[in-house]
């Protein structure tokens, strides 16, 4: 791992241990509104004042950051595993099965997954508690977010299948299981990995954007995606600057991702 | 020479002074004109819609954009004056309701051409009736009329038309503001290019605007004589955006707003105090209601809840209006006080007081009905914590943080909310196919003042009695009574008796409370500082109703 990669998970670990601790840490509960103290301006009681509601915003921002920081990379593993069973079964057995996979995961892309996310919420039981719902999307997004992932590995896998090593395994006699475990597994890893590290905030912002949509995490648990909605209020944005510290810590948390995907380049 | 030549300094200084005179008197005489002329004539004024019109047959207009062409083009016996509420003669230059309300005579006002030129008569009127009242086309503006059973329509003479129905109609005079007279020949197919009112569709494009240009021919002449309407064309931007209109109007590419969201408004007010403006509450409100539909597939114990009437009662005494007015809508709206806001000026009940939020009376109430306290939790007789769901529409803004307030302050009684905004078209699915639900939380927009326009919510066997739609008959005593005074008040042409009989239905409303009415939102409205005449009132059309009278300056 480079300088720049260490330091990037070293602020990483920094901001999900925050996050953990928004408990102790959170000057009020993040449900509480202060209804004579709504959109106030940061002051000692409100560090990053309040929201339209009376709640503390730095409160808020916490409790958000753990929830989206705990469940978008459940829902990247869920989805980096998805991806690299299908993609890489497909390309691993070739012939007929890696087609029939292409053909699955281009079918799979070109479905309209919003409105079968409005349909599925829609179904779910309205009755469900909020941290429940917020699970039951995420999971959605990692059962539903594999098959650009999958596309990726796959294509590694073809081009692995036929390489000088593989060739070199099979004529030594080497079995299929071993071969898969001990050389083609190990030379995936790194794809699987950036593939996880690109899933995290792709799936923090697409809870944002569904969040927009009514879905995913319901009121009054906070999430980065129901923070960012104070965004749209561009006119309050120019007098009240603080509003952008939602946004602020989110390009930072995903740039962190970005450093340690790409973290060689920088280094 | 000196003298000579003072004589002629004097002659010219003589005609340059008669020259000056009759100059003067030149732009006194066009002063005097231009007091007697409207501030500006001609002019674009630019006003948006939020679709493209369903339709331009004026007769067949339901949705909001097709309403705002009617509006614009359509020419009426009688008009309800947006401002003082009462009818006035427009087309008809009079008219007589006799047989208890079961006849109409109008006499029609004398000179009046369509937009094309051809002279309006009585049979253009009797056409379009008939057309209105025909089944097959099944006009959505003569609904009401179909209420009164067979009806005859004639004309004895070239100024007059009669109407007779088999059953009285109450109010019957108000159903003629929203029917458009077309030409005989285009009754029940008009496309509102040849029209009585203001305007004529002139071009339209789709997803883009409709343009309306002026009805040369248009009768209306205003106190100095001079024809209306003062502008040349509406140009009717097709915009859905809130965001996008608001942006537009700061550019000065519209000119008025109407209906502006609160936020919108704030953000407005903001820069530019003197284009936004405030006009007190509204007709339009915010209801939060309970699922009492017999068949719902929820619990026995929650049905229990959702039809008793101190249930109801109680969360609605825990709800905190106040603050449902100020932080939900910041402010601008007003705590309700029934099913009709004060803005209803003929027919609100003065005697109705707003209900007071009160979460220890609430808790008294509830444990006078066997709940009872269990730490933070309450919990009914047979000992179920009491939680339902509240579903509104995603993206309304000012309706979701009420669904958090609300949320909070159920909580302080023991009741646990859980609130959730789902697409419109699941919220449609649950509350009238399913029922799948336990409560819900939407707004009603009252289209007409007349308790006759409240029938379709508050008569048992109405499709939108949300809480317990289309009974075969009443299921309770309560809505029988409802049922009985919304019925009286339906056939007597006596206002004040009627007022009576709809006042009971307001106060058994109150009483029994199977709609919480929240809050009534205020009339939020932006005026270019351009448009002259502009008298904005809380009836829609909110900021272009006298769009005759309205002018642009240069």
């Amino acid at each position: 791992m480079t300088r720049t990669r260490w330091i990037a998970a070293g602020i990483l670990a920094l901001v999900l241990m925050v996050a953990l601790c928004a408990s102790v840490l959170a000057p009020a509960p993040y449900a509480k509104q202060f209804r004579n103290n709504t959109d106030n301006a940061p002051s000692r009681q409100f560090p990053i004042g309040t929201d339209e509601l009376g709640r503390d915003r730095l409160s808020r921002l916490l409790y958000g950051m753990r929830v989206s920081l705990l469940l978008a990379p459940a829902a990247a593993l869920i989805s980096t595993m998805l991806a690299a069973l299908i993609g890489g079964a497909g390309a691993y057995l070739g012939g007929r099965w890696d087609r029939a996979t292409v053909l699955f995961i281009d079918l799979f892309l070109s479905l309209p997954w919003l409105f079968l996310l409005l349909t599925m919420r829609a179904l779910l039981p309205l009755d469900l508690p909020a941290l429940t719902s917020v699970t039951v999307t995420f999971a959605l997004l990692g059962v539903l977010g594999w098959a650009a992932s999958a596309r990726i590995v796959a294509a590694s896998v073809r081009s692995l299948r036929e390489s000088d090593f593989v060739l070199h395994a099979r004529a030594a006699g080497c079995q299929p299981w071993r071969l898969l475990v001990h050389h083609l597994l190990p030379n995936v890893k790194p794809i699987l990995l950036a593939q996880f590290w690109i899933s995290v905030p792709l799936f923090i912002l697409t809870e944002a954007n569904l969040g927009m949509l009514g879905l995913g995490v319901t009121e009054p648990l906070p999430s980065w995606g129901n923070l960012l909605r104070e965004l749209e209020n561009y006119t309050a944005l120019r007098h009240s600057p603080w509003l952008w510290i939602p946004l602020a810590s989110l390009i930072l948390v995903v740039s962190l991702f970005q450093f340690i995907v790409a973290g060689e380049e920088y280094s | 020479m000196r003298s000579s030549k003072a004589r002629i300094n004097r002659r010219s200084a003589n005609k340059r002074g008669a020259g000056r005179l009759s100059a003067a008197i030149g732009m006194i005489v066009l002063l005097m004109c231009a007091c007697n002329r409207p501030t500006a004539t001609g002019g674009e004024l630019h006003v948006t819609i939020k679709s493209d019109p369903k339709t331009l047959n004026p007769l067949m207009a339901e949705d909001a954009a097709s309403d705002v062409v009617r509006y614009l083009t359509g020419g009426v016996l009688i008009r309800v004056n947006r401002k003082t509420q009462e009818n006035e003669p427009e087309l008809a230059s009079s008219w007589t309701v006799d047989e208890n309300g079961r006849r109409i005579t109008f006499k029609l006002r004398d000179g009046v051409n369509f937009s094309d030129g051809s002279p309006f008569s009585s049979a253009d009127v009797v056409a379009t009736v008939n057309a209105a009242l025909d089944p097959n086309l099944h006009s959505p503006k003569a609904d009401p009329l179909r209420a009164g059973g067979k009806a005859a329509v004639s004309a004895p003479d070239a100024h007059t038309v009669r109407m007779e129905f088999e059953h009285p109609i109450a109010g019957i005079e108000r159903l003629f503001d929203e029917i458009a007279i077309s030409p005989e020949r285009m009754a029940g197919k008009a496309d509102s290019a040849t029209v009585l009112g203001p305007f004529s569709v002139s071009e339209q494009r789709a997803g883009e605007y409709l343009l309306l240009k002026r009805n040369p021919y248009y009768w209306k002449k205003d106190a100095e004589g001079h024809p209306l309407p003062y502008l040349e064309r509406i140009r009717l931007y097709v915009l859905g955006n809130r965001d996008t209109e608001l942006i537009r109007f700061r550019q000065g590419d519209i000119q008025l707003i109407d209906n502006m969201p609160p936020d919108l408004y704030e953000q407005l007010h903001s820069e530019d105090a003197s284009a936004a403006r405030e006009l007190g509450p509204s007709i339009e409100s915010e209801e939060l209601w309970f699922n009492q539909v017999a068949r719902a597939p929820l619990p026995t114990y929650r049905k229990a809840w959702f039809r008793s009437r101190n249930f109801r009662r109680a969360v609605s005494m825990a709800i905190n209006r106040d603050d449902l007015a100020r932080v939900a809508f910041r402010g601008h709206a007003t705590p309700s006080f029934g099913l009709l806001s004060p803005a209803n000026k003929l027919w609100f009940d003065k005697n109705l007081k707003p209900q007071q939020y009160d979460p220890n009376a609430a808790l008294e109430l509830l444990k006078s009905e066997g709940f009872h306290k269990d730490g933070d939790v309450l919990k009914d007789k047979a000992g179920n914590a009491v939680s339902f769901s509240l579903i509104t529409n995603a993206g309304n803004k000012p309706r979701e943080r009420m669904g958090s307030l609300i949320q909070q302050d159920l909580q302080q009684i023991g009741i646990q909310v859980n609130f959730v905004a789902l697409d419109f078209p699941s919220i449609a699915e649950r509350i009238m196919k399913t029922y799948d639900y336990d409560a819900c939380m939407l707004g009603l927009t009252n289209v007409d003042l007349d308790p006759n326009g409240q029938a379709n919510v508050w008569v048992s066997s109405a499709d939108l009695h949300q809480w317990n739609p289309a009974q075969k008959s009443p299921e309770t005593a309560w809505e029988a009574e409802i049922d009985k005074y919304m019925r009286a008040q339906a056939s007597t042409l006596d206002r004040s008796q009627r007022k009576a009989d709809f006042d009971k239905v307001q106060e058994i409303a109150a009483d029994q409370q199977p709609m919480l009415y929240l809050v009534d939102k205020n009339a939020l409205v932006a005026v270019s500082p351009k448009v002259k005449n502009a008298d904005p009132v809380v009836l829609t059309p909110q900021t272009y109703w006298n769009v005759e009278y309205l002018s642009l300056s240069k």
